[in-house]
């Protein structure tokens, strides 16, 4: 049930990512400033954008998990987090590359959107220890759900904490008083945040299959260890 | 009043009277931060702090004694059967995070009426900074109360709670810290204390608390169920 449509998905989302690789490498111009590197600026600025939508989808599932007590929203929200922690995996690297390459360092301190990511990266990273640690299931994805839905509300706050708290060195792209983006980059850019978000879709589909296929099959194995009346075949992934 | 209320009160003296008599965990945070105070002295190396090194010291220590209360906060009603109460009693459940945050506010601003005197005597040149460093404890206090009792009650329901509780609450608490090394770092400059900033940061550390005692209202409800 959930791997429907999936094919389909999987074929737009590599020629979504096909296209926009192109056009990051044939169309968009080069930087005067920063030359061909600046190039990484179309999978690190869109990763980060997805992962931290990522988050906040993650809270939204978890609210409504919350309300409905439906054990499919927890694995949706639970997907959606594991998701978007492993895209920030991705986008602190190449946020680092993209900072040595143009700054010199590996690492730059005074910099609050890598800090406030990374922030935000440590916190979600202890959903896993948090959400392992619960044993009882439905106990489990209650507090899961809590834990996303508090995550959610720090996350603009960290950032808001942190961008107070430095100097202002990262290029803030779209918010720069005369036009920011030139066309072509703006077009490319598009295209590559399209693409990932894809990629992000896609990923969390797959997931959510694999689980609900695992789900299925650890209960099929349980009815036939322990034939009898009452087995269901409902196929709600199951989150371990 | 009405049973809310009451069950608030009740719930906050009964742990109240219970620290006072047990004492198990405010003399532990007192001498824990106090100890802190002596390893930073060798550490660092420095017989009298100011400005960033000051705030910093300060707050790392108020924070790691914190987490040693608030990893204690619901151990009792976890061991006692306390959450079962709860949840037979015909009260509003936020009674008891209203309560518990209000006794971790309680140990946290006693533990501050101890060390902070001691850090002032240890490392400060004067004492002029304490009076408005006393309202940024106190809003940093809030914060802490709300997503400790939180964190407290998830964690205390699991296998690894002392794990769980500093795990989970530093990176949430790092806007907090943030906020309160930022307001408090011009208090305790050289050359007495400056305001730089300082309602910005106020602000920062009020919205704080403002939000997490939101969330913590909205979703207590659903971690004393079952």
């Amino acid at each position: 049930m959930y791997g429907k449509g999936l094919r389909s998905l999987s074929i737009a989302t590599v020629a979504a990512l096909a296209v926009s690789l192109s056009l990051v490498f044939f169309y968009a111009p080069l930087d005067a400033d920063q030359g061909f590197v600046q190039k990484i600026f179309y999978l690190h600025v869109p990763l980060a954008i997805v992962a931290l939508i990522g988050f906040v989808v993650g809270g939204v599932f978890a609210i409504l998990h919350l309300r409905s007590g439906d054990s499919r929203w927890d694995a949706y929200s639970y997907v959606s987090i594991h998701m978007s922690v492993i895209f920030g995996v991705a986008v602190l690297i190449t946020g680092s590359i993209w900072a040595k390459a143009s700054w010199g360092h590996w690492w730059v301190w005074d910099e609050p959107t890598l800090v406030s990511f990374l922030i935000v990266f440590l916190m979600y990273a202890t959903y896993y220890p948090f959400r392992y640690a619960i044993e009882d299931r439905e106990r489990q994805a209650r507090y899961a759900s809590v834990f996303a839905i508090t995550a959610g509300a720090f996350v603009p706050l960290n950032f808001m904490a942190v961008r107070m708290a430095e100097s202002l060195v990262h290029p803030r792209t779209f918010a720069t008083a005369n036009g920011g983006l030139p066309g072509e980059m703006m077009f490319t850019f598009l295209v590559s945040f399209a693409a990932i978000g894809l990629l992000w879709v896609t990923l969390v589909k797959f997931e959510l299959t694999a689980k609900s296929a695992s789900g299925q099959l650890k209960r099929l194995r349980r009815a036939l260890d322990a034939p009898g009346p009452g087995s269901t075949s409902r196929v709600a992934p199951e989150v371990s | 009043m009405t049973p809310s209320r009451l069950a608030f009160a009740a719930i906050l003296g009964k742990d109240l009277r219970a620290e006072l008599r047990t004492l198990q965990s405010l003399p532990a945070m007192a001498l824990f931060a106090v100890t802190t105070f002596v390893i930073f002295r060798f550490g660092l190396d420095r017989t009298s702090l100011s400005g960033s090194l000051a705030a910093g010291v300060l707050w790392a220590t108020l924070l790691f004694a914190a987490i040693l209360g608030i990893n204690r906060l619901f151990v009792a009603e976890r061991e006692e059967g306390g959450f079962d109460a709860i949840r037979l009693a015909p009260i509003d459940r936020t009674a008891l995070f209203a309560a518990k945050a209000s006794a971790l506010l309680v140990y946290l601003i006693v533990l501050e009426l101890i060390v902070v005197p001691v850090f002032a005597v240890f490392f400060l040149d004067s004492a002029t900074a304490l009076a408005p460093l006393a309202l940024v404890l106190l809003l940093a206090d809030i914060g802490f109360a709300a997503t400790g009792t939180l964190i407290s009650s998830m964690a205390v329901n699991s296998r690894a709670r002392d794990l769980l509780t500093p795990l989970v609450l530093l990176p949430l608490v790092v806007p907090l810290m943030i906020a309160a090394t930022g307001a408090t770092e011009p208090l305790l400059a050289l050359g007495g204390p400056g305001y730089h900033r300082f309602d910005t940061w106020l602000a920062v550390l009020g919205l704080y608390d403002l939000i997490f005692l939101l969330v913590g209202y909205a979703v207590f409800d659903f971690l004393v169920e079952d």
